[in-house]
């Protein structure tokens, strides 16, 4: 019966405070995740992904993702190697475990710098208007025209291989998608009459920006920034397949492809099985972020 | 210019919107050279060094650096490179030591076969399967095709090649390996456009013609696949929209068929969309190209830039990327441009 009225609590149409509010908004959210297969799918991947990063050591059972053992090298998946082991005999198990820190590590990177630049840049823009947003809003279509693996090899050239450098590089391209969301959202909550109530109050316009406008363009800006991820994921990978994202010995899926291509036909497993994880990972993203739009904007979907 | 051209005749709104849209790419391409600029000043590489050698005499060495307009300040260094650039002078590659415009010219071709080929195949195919998911929305075929599309935008494209070279060529023996010809047939037919397939055909050599075709389908078809990913999922959105109108429910009221009514009077409304979302995913394909070239050791830009970075020759991959880019802008804005003239509504607006 207590669940019954804690579920009642959170549905009410008139919540009596701000928390109530709150977690019923998540409440409902959370539900409509939970009821939709698609984002389920892809929630169960994704934590996957985390699980494995942070547990990778435990996973691996001891086993040292750049330990060398020529012995064995390029040996075809075993009880003692599931995966098989690389051309320095290096378990591709445990590197594929490893792997997976180094592409959340990416992906982290990528939304801490692209998010707070994409908000600031879009919602000075859409609150503003005028010549500011002019000028703003030409800078991000100029970097929205660039070529984004083309300039982030540019940039990884000039800058040297390297997680870091293949984070900026990565970063600059993908910076406007969400300058132009935030703009078009804030645009919207600009005009609305609880922003005229709050001016009216003498709040400063940073204020307003940033306890008002912010927090109402997240919810889109999240979404994006899901089905972006695969996108990311990708250019990481293919940056690393070139050579100019992780550096060995470090265990990146893209380098590790890359280190199979040449045994590609005898011995297949050395390529295939980090595609693979790239593949799912970049899977599960793209599925949580079509369930998330269905549930944060059904609108869009179709 | 929007009070202008909106009151003006038709062909005064035309010329205002060619003239916006010239003025939008010379921007942007401005911007595309700060970049590369600024990249080029990023890098540690010194570009006297890189001119001149490592074994110039001083003299030499001052000689150059005031060649390059190194002593000036640095807006004057862009617009010296600016210039530069606007006149063709990319720089001369380390690694050829012939000049980058030179070198771009040469390999732009074989990308440009590439990625026009796997443009068709994305397009023959996507086009009548986004209409298809759409008809039969929520359906198998629906699913099916939501799911080809779903795996096009996860799977990445280095490993598909790899895994398509492993299947088709070391298993099943369909098509050749990698390169565009195999070296029994390299450098027999006269170089007229650099594409290998019109080439062949100009001089009626069919043996080539087959040879250069079985090099190309597997690349072209792993290409165009993301491309069909794309354009069959745009499609499908497209057509959902129009089929949901109230003029399909008339068209259908007056007996046409179903099938009448989606291709003759639903999907003619969606071509002007159709063709930017076409012209986009060309665009994408040009720099996709980069790994796929990589994997199928394809003579193109996209290898040549590959190669040049492992080289430490900045001039090479900045022309490269600059060609890329600039390709890539134009093709954006032209595909937008054809939308806005194109499509009534936006006309009169």
């Amino acid at each position: 019966m207590a669940s019954q009225s804690l579920r009642q609590w959170l549905l009410t149409d008139a919540p009596a405070s701000r928390r109530q509010a709150v977690l019923g908004g998540t409440y409902r959210g959370l539900t409509s995740i939970l009821r939709n297969p698609t984002a389920m799918a892809g929630l169960v991947i994704v934590t996957i992904l985390v699980l494995m990063a942070i547990f990778a050591p435990l996973f691996a059972m001891g086993k040292d993702p750049i330990a060398q053992d020529l012995a064995v090298r390029l040996a075809a998946p075993s009880a003692e190697h599931w995966f098989g082991t690389d051309e320095l005999g290096r378990d591709i198990f445990a590197r594929t475990l490893y792997g997976a820190q180094v592409t959340l590590t990416i992906v982290a990177l990528v939304s801490v710098v692209v998010v707070p630049i994409g908000l600031a840049v879009g919602t000075v823009a859409g609150y503003f208007g005028g010549w500011v947003d002019a000028v703003l809003m030409r800078i991000t279509d100029i970097f929205l025209a660039f070529p984004r693996l083309v300039l982030a090899l540019a940039f990884a050239a000039a800058l040297g291989p390297g997680i870091e450098n293949a984070v900026i590089a990565i970063s600059l391209t993908a910076w406007p998608a969400y300058a132009r969301i935030a703009r078009s959202e804030t645009m919207a909550i600009a005009q609305s009459d609880f922003i005229q109530s709050v001016v009216l109050q003498g709040a400063s316009t940073w204020r307003i920006l940033f306890r008002h406008v912010v927090p109402l363009c997240l919810s889109s800006v999240i979404v994006r920034l899901t089905l972006d991820m695969a996108g990311i994921i990708l250019t990481a990978a293919g940056l690393g397949f070139l050579g100019l994202g992780a550096q060995p010995p470090t265990a990146e899926w893209g380098a590790m492809v890359s280190s199979g291509r040449d045994v590609i036909l005898d011995q297949w497993w050395v390529a295939t099985i980090p595609g693979v994880a790239i593949f799912i990972v970049s899977l599960g993203f793209n599925l949580l972020g079509d369930g998330l739009r269905d549930v944060f904007d059904p609108k869009a979907s179709s | 210019m929007p009070n202008s051209t909106r009151s003006g005749s038709p062909l005064l709104r035309f010329a205002g919107r060619v003239v916006s849209f010239l003025l939008t790419l010379a921007i942007t391409f401005v911007g595309l050279t700060a970049v590369t600029f600024f990249i080029s000043r990023l890098t540690k590489i010194d570009p006297v060094l890189a001119v001149v050698g490592d074994k110039a005499t001083q003299a030499a060495y001052d000689a150059a650096y005031l060649a390059l307009g190194l002593d000036q300040p640095l807006p004057m260094q862009y617009l010296i490179y600016l210039r530069r650039l606007l006149s063709g002078d990319f720089g001369v590659s380390v690694l050829t030591a012939r000049p980058v415009l030179t070198d771009l010219l040469r390999v732009f071709p074989a990308t440009f076969e590439l990625a026009t080929i796997a443009t068709l195949l994305g397009v023959a195919i996507g086009v009548p399967a986004g209409v298809l998911a759409a008809a039969r929305k929520g359906r198998l075929a629906d699913h099916v095709i939501r799911v080809i599309g779903l795996f096009g935008y996860s799977v990445p494209v280095f490993w598909l090649g790899l895994v398509g070279l492993f299947v088709f060529y070391g298993k099943l023996g369909w098509v050749s390996g990698p390169g565009r010809l195999d070296i029994f047939y390299q450098d027999i037919v006269t170089r007229r456009t650099g594409v290998i397939l019109t080439d062949s055909a100009i001089e009626g050599n069919w043996e080539i013609f087959a040879n250069a075709f079985s090099h190309l389908i597997l690349p072209a078809s792993i290409l165009g696949y993301f491309s069909l990913a794309y354009i069959a999922r745009m499609t499908r959105s497209f057509m959902i929209d129009q089929l949901s109108q109230e003029y399909i429910t008339a068209a259908r009221i007056k007996g046409n068929s179903y099938w009448r009514t989606v291709w003759f009077h639903a999907f003619p409304n969606i071509m002007v969309p159709l063709v930017t979302v076409i012209g986009l995913s060309y665009a994408t394909l040009l720099e996709g190209a980069v790994l796929t070239e990589t994997v199928f050791a394809w003579p193109g830009l996209g290898l040549y830039i590959t190669r040049a970075l492992f080289n430490s020759d900045m001039n090479a991959v900045l022309g490269g990327t600059i060609l890329v880019g600039a390709v890539f802008i134009t093709i954006n804005l032209v595909s937008d441009l054809l939308y806005r003239l194109f499509d009534p509504r936006l006309r009169t607006s």
